[in-house]
C-alpha cells in the first residue's frame, strides 16, 4: 500500500456508507475499531498526573472555604455569633442565614423549597454558616470559632418507626413523603393458583457513595459572570441549578468539569456548598475553593436509602410464577429525595408474572437526604426478589437457573410494551454455561458433605435496569480540520466510564480516522454542547448515536464539497480509504484532505443531534451474575472465589473499559452485600457513628476475587439506536449482593435476609444455630 | 527534596505534606481523599517507601527524599508502572490512581517479582471506589514484567 503521510486514516478501513440527508444511519454490521480492547484516550493524563480535577485547581489570589454544620439530627438554631470568627487570622468572609446575599436564597429538593441556610436543621450535617480564609487551616479555625447554640429536638433515625404515633414530625405535614402503588392482574387469584407460596421480610442498609474525589468546587467571579470548577457528573445540570438558585442567566454561569473523581449518582447535582462557594467568592472578590471533608460527604451529599421490604410470591411446581406481592418502606432522609424511588421495578418488570402488586412508602427521617445511587432502588429489590427466587426453586426442587429461565417475559410488563431486545435468557443461559453452573453446584454440594468447616456455595441472580436506552436531548459537534485531524466537542462528563474514549472510537469508526487523531473537548458549559448528566447508564446510548450523527454530518458536507471538485453529484460519491470516489467511475477520485473547499475553509463542522427512541418499545439492558464462595463456619469469615457477569448491554464499544466497568460493578455490589452500612446512633443521639472509611468499610483489594469474568452478550439491537448500544454501568451492580446471599445460603443453609452480611452477622447466625 | 530537586517552603507546623505538595507547591498528582490515612490516594514514596502524605507533617519531610507521581515521569514519557496502568486500563475515574501507582512502584522496588498475594497486600492500603482492582492487579503484573526488561 502506498505510503501516505496524511493524518486521515487509510489502511484497511472501510468507511460506513453515508446516509443521504434525512435518512437514518444503518446498523454497523462490522466494525474496525469499535469493540476492540483500546486503552483510554485520556489514560496518559490520568496516570501522569496531568489530569486536573476540580480539587486540583489553584487560581491566583484564591482562598479557601469551609462550612459550619449542625451537629444534631434535629435542632433549632438559637444562636449564631460569628464575631470572633470574623476576627481570626486570614478570615476574609463569613456567611450566615442573616447575610443579605444568602437570606433570600432557596434550596430545592423534590418538590420542596426551603431557605438555603435554615435555622431549623433536620439532619446532622445541615449547613449553618460558611467562612473563607487564606488557608484551608485558617478557614477551619474560623468555623470552630463560631459560637452556635441549638435547641435540640426529638429525632427519628429508624425509618421503620417513622410513621409511628409516638415519634416527632419532621415536617408540618407529617413523616410520609409519598406512597406509590402499582398493580396488575389479581394477586389473590394468583396466590390461589400457586402450589407453593413463600413470604419473607428483607432489609438492606443505607449505603454511602463516598467517591474518591471529595465533593466540592472552585468558584470565581468576573463581574457578573461566575465560573465554577465542580466535581460533577453533569456540568449543564450544575449550571441550571446554580443559575436558578442565584437568579442568573444561564450564559453567565460557566461550569467546567473536565475530570472528576467518581460520583455514582451523588454528583448529578451541585450542593449547597457550590452556592456558598459562589457567595463567598462574590463577597471577597477572590476565587474560593471549597472542598468538603470526607466526614461531610458522609452526611450531606446523598446515599442509597435503607429499605425494609416484604415479598410474598407464589409459584406452580413447574416453576411458573403466579403472583408477587411486594411492599417497601424506605427513607428519603430529612427532605423529599426518592427514598423508595424505583425500588419495585425488578418486581414489576424482570420475571414473567401476571399478578403483581407493589406498594412503597417513602418516609422522612432525621438524616441526610438521599441522592440517586447507581441503579436507584434496584439492588435493594434484587436482594429480596433474587433470594425469593432461590427459595422458591429449592422449595419446588428446581434449579435456580431453570426457574429463572422458566419466567422470561415476552414484553416489558412494567411498561406493557415490547423490548427492542431482551438478552435476559441469553445472559442466564450463556452465563451459567460459561460459569460451569451445574458442575459447580455439584462440586460445592459434594465438598460440603465432606464435613469440613470450610463450606462452599454458588449463587446467581439476574436483573433488568429501568432505563439504559438513553435518549434526547444531546448535541455533539465534530470538526474535521484540513489535515484530516478531528476535534470532538460534547458536553457530557466522563465520570470514569470511558465516555471520551468510546466516543472517539465511534467517531473514528464512522469517519475512518485513527482514534488518536481525535481530540476531545467536553464538560464545559461555555465551550461544549448541551448534554444531560452522565448517569442512569444512559451516556453511551445517548451520546454515541449523537456522535455518529455529527460524523455523518461531516461526511455529507465533504461529499458535497468533493462534488464541486469532481463535478459529480454528491449522491454518486462514496468514501474509499482516504479518498472520495465516484461510484460510477473509479478513476474519478480525490483525497479527502485534497478537497478544495476544505483546504480553503480550513475545517468542516458537523453537528449531530440525538434522535428519538423507538416510540412503542422499551430499551433496557439485562444481566445475570454468578459467584462461588467459601465460608469458614468457625470464624464467620467469607471468601469470594470467583464471579462472572453476563451482560446484555447491546454493542460493546471498547472491550477494555467495558470489562473494567463490569468488574467495578461487582466490587460495589460486594460492598452493598457484605461490608457497607451507615450506622446511626438510633437510640441515643441520632448521630452518624461511622463517618469515615475506617468505620465504614469499602471493599479493598483483599475483599474481591482475582477471578472475575465478563461475558458480553451481543445479540444485536438495531432498533435501540444507531450504535445498537444500551447502558452498562448500573446493571453490573444490581444482582451482585443477591447472588452472594444465594451462594451463602448454599454454603451454610442460612437465609440472610438482612444486608450486609458482614463476618459479624455471619458469626451471629452461626452461633444462633449452634445454640439452637 | 522532592522529585529530585530541593524545595524550600515555609510551613506551619500543622501543615501536612499533602497540603504543601498540593496547595503550596502545586504537585496535584498526589490526591486528597480522606485526610486521615484511610484511602491511600495521597500515597508518595518517602525515602523509597510508600507512605500517606496526609498522615505526614510537612516538617517531617525535611531532608527526606519524596517522590510523587510526577517524579515517575521521564520527561513527557510515562514510567513503567504508569505505562502498565495505561495498557491494562487499571483505573476508571483515575482519582485513586496516583496512589495505586505509587504503591505498586514501592512494592516492585522491594519485591520485583511479586506473587498475586503480594500485589493484593501491596495495594490493600489504597481504596478504589470504582472497583478497578482486577485491572490494577493486572497492571502490577505487567509492570513487574516491564521492570525486568
Amino acid at each position: 500500500m502506498a505510503e501516505n503521510n496524511s493524518i486521515y486514516y487509510t489502511e484497511g478501513l472501510s468507511i460506513p456508507e453515508t446516509p443521504a440527508p434525512g435518512e437514518e444511519p444503518g446498523f454497523w454490521k462490522q466494525t474496525h475499531v469499535v469493540g476492540k480492547r483500546i486503552p483510554r484516550v485520556d489514560a496518559y493524563e490520568r496516570v501522569s498526573g496531568a489530569a486536573v480535577y476540580p480539587s486540583d485547581i489553584t487560581l491566583p489570589n484564591m482562598i479557601y472555604g469551609a462550612i459550619l454544620r449542625c451537629p444534631h439530627p434535629h435542632a433549632n438554631l438559637t444562636k449564631l455569633d460569628v464575631s470572633r470568627a470574623k476576627k481570626m487570622p486570614g478570615v476574609r468572609a463569613v456567611i450566615t442565614g442573616q447575610t443579605p446575599e444568602a437570606k433570600k436564597l432557596k434550596w430545592q429538593y423534590n418538590g420542596y423549597s426551603g431557605p438555603l441556610l435554615d435555622t431549623r436543621c433536620r439532619f446532622e450535617g445541615e449547613a449553618v454558616a460558611a467562612v473563607a480564609a487564606d488557608t484551608h487551616y485558617q478557614a477551619w479555625d474560623a468555623v470552630r470559632a463560631i459560637d452556635a447554640a441549638y435547641e435540640v429536638l426529638p429525632f427519628v433515625a429508624d425509618h421503620s418507626k417513622s410513621l409511628s404515633e409516638d415519634v416527632p414530625d419532621i415536617h408540618e405535614n407529617g413523616n410520609l413523603v409519598e406512597m406509590d402503588e402499582y398493580a396488575r392482574g389479581d394477586v389473590a387469584r394468583g396466590f390461589d393458583a400457586a402450589e407453593v407460596v413463600l413470604e419473607n421480610t428483607y432489609e438492606t442498609q443505607c449505603e454511602l457513595h463516598t467517591p474518591m474525589e471529595l465533593h466540592g468546587c472552585v468558584a470565581s467571579w468576573d463581574k457578573d459572570r461566575l465560573t465554577l470548577w465542580e466535581s460533577t457528573q453533569g456540568v449543564y445540570a450544575v449550571q441550571s441549578e446554580i443559575s436558578d438558585v442565584l437568579g442568573m442567566p444561564l450564559s453567565k454561569v460557566r461550569v467546567i468539569g473536565h475530570y472528576m473523581g467518581g460520583g455514582f449518582g451523588s454528583k448529578l447535582k451541585p450542593g449547597k456548598y457550590t452556592v456558598l462557594a459562589a457567595l463567598l467568592a462574590r463577597q471577597t472578590g477572590r476565587p474560593v475553593k471549597l472542598i468538603l471533608t470526607r466526614e461531610e460527604t458522609y452526611m450531606c451529599v446523598g446515599n442509597r436509602p435503607a429499605s425494609t421490604m416484604q415479598l410474598k410470591a407464589g409459584v406452580k411446581k413447574d416453576g411458573t410464577l403466579t403472583a408477587c406481592d411486594f411492599t417497601c418502606t424506605g427513607p428519603s432522609g430529612a427532605y423529599p429525595a426518592g427514598g423508595t424511588a424505583l425500588v419495585d421495578w425488578q418486581i414489576r418488570d424482570l420475571y414473567a408474572c401476571d399478578n403483581v402488586r407493589c406498594s412503597s412508602e417513602d418516609v422522612y427521617i432525621n438524616a441526610g437526604p438521599a441522592r440517586p445511587f447507581r441503579a436507584p432502588g434496584h439492588p435493594q429489590a434484587s436482594w429480596a426478589l433474587e433470594q425469593m427466587m432461590d427459595d422458591l426453586a429449592h422449595k419446588i426442587g428446581m434449579d435456580p437457573v431453570a426457574l429463572r429461565l422458566k419466567n422470561i417475559p415476552d414484553i416489558s410488563q412494567g411498561r406493557n410494551r415490547p423490548y427492542t431486545s431482551n438478552g435476559l435468557k441469553a445472559c442466564i443461559e450463556k452465563g451459567a454455561e460459561q460459569f460451569g453452573w451445574e458442575k459447580a453446584v455439584k462440586q460445592a454440594r459434594a465438598h460440603n458433605h465432606t464435613g469440613t468447616h470450610i463450606k462452599r456455595g454458588v449463587g446467581m441472580g439476574s436483573c433488568v435496569w429501568f432505563v439504559g436506552g438513553g435518549g434526547p436531548p444531546s448535541t455533539v459537534i465534530i470538526k474535521l480540520f484540513r489535515d484530516g485531524s478531528v476535534n470532538l466537542n460534547m458536553g457530557a462528563s466522563d465520570i470514569g466510564t470511558g465516555t471520551k474514549t468510546v466516543m472517539a472510537l465511534v467517531a473514528a469508526e464512522e469517519l475512518g480516522v485513527k482514534p488518536e487523531v481525535i481530540q476531545i473537548e467536553h464538560a464545559d458549559t461555555e465551550t461544549t454542547q448541551y448534554a444531560t448528566p452522565s448517569g442512569g447508564s444512559k451516556t453511551v446510548p445517548t451520546e454515541s448515536p449523537t456522535v455518529r450523527n455529527a460524523a455523518i454530518a461531516v461526511k455529507r458536507q465533504l461529499l458535497e464539497m468533493a462534488s464541486e471538485d469532481l463535478n459529480i453529484p454528491a449522491e454518486d460519491l462514496a468514501y474509499e480509504g482516504d479518498e472520495i470516489i465516484s461510484r460510477k467511475d473509479k478513476n474519478k477520485r480525490i483525497q479527502v484532505t485534497g478537497v478544495s473547499r476544505l483546504k480553503k475553509r480550513g475545517v468542516v463542522v458537523g453537528v449531530g443531534y440525538r434522535g428519538p427512541n423507538p416510540a412503542d418499545k422499551s430499551v433496557n439492558p439485562f444481566a445475570a451474575q454468578f459467584c462461588e464462595l467459601e465460608v469458614n463456619t468457625k470464624t464467620g469469615e467469607m471468601q469470594i472465589l470467583r464471579f462472572l457477569s453476563a451482560n446484555d448491554s447491546g454493542r460493546v464499544l471498547d472491550r477494555l473499559t467495558y470489562d473494567n466497568q463490569v468488574f467495578g460493578g461487582i466490587v460495589m455490589g460486594i460492598g452493598f452485600g457484605m461490608t457497607e452500612f451507615r450506622q446511626l446512633d438510633v437510640r441515643q443521639t441520632g448521630r452518624l457513628c461511622n463517618r469515615n472509611w475506617h468505620d465504614y468499610k469499602l471493599p479493598t483489594a483483599l475483599d474481591v476475587p482475582v477471578d472475575m469474568e465478563s461475558l458480553p452478550i451481543e445479540i444485536g439491537d438495531p432498533e435501540a439506536n444507531s450504535t445498537g448500544t444500551k447502558g452498562l454501568g448500573e446493571p453490573v451492580t444490581i444482582p451482585t449482593a443477591a447472588a452472594i446471599a444465594n451462594a451463602l445460603f448454599m454454603a451454610t443453609g442460612i437465609r440472610f435476609t438482612r444486608a450486609p452480611v458482614t463476618p459479624i452477622e455471619m458469626r451471629r447466625h452461626l452461633t444462633a444455630i449452634k445454640e439452637g | 527534596h522532592i522529585n529530585g530537586a530541593d524545595r524550600a517552603v515555609l510551613v506551619e507546623p500543622r501543615w501536612t505534606l499533602l497540603y504543601v505538595l498540593r496547595e503550596v507547591i502545586g504537585l496535584t498528582g498526589t490526591k486528597e481523599g480522606c485526610s486521615r490515612g484511610e484511602c491511600g490516594a495521597c500515597t508518595v514514596l518517602f525515602d523509597g517507601i510508600p507512605r500517606y502524605a496526609c498522615m505526614t507533617l510537612a516538617v517531617e519531610a525535611q531532608g527526606c527524599n519524596i517522590t510523587t507521581l510526577e517524579g515517575l515521569m521521564q520527561g513527557e514519557e510515562l514510567g513503567p508502572v504508569q505505562t502498565a496502568f495505561l495498557e491494562e486500563d487499571a483505573f476508571q475515574c483515575g482519582y485513586c490512581t496516583p496512589g495505586q501507582i505509587m504503591s505498586v512502584h514501592g512494592l516492585l522496588e522491594k519485591t520485583p517479582q511479586p506473587s498475586m498475594d503480594d500485589i493484593r497486600v501491596g495495594v490493600s492500603g489504597n481504596l478504589c471506589r470504582c472497583g478497578a482492582y482486577n485491572h490494577i492487579f493486572r497492571a502490577a503484573r505487567n509492570a513487574a514484567q516491564r521492570k525486568i526488561k
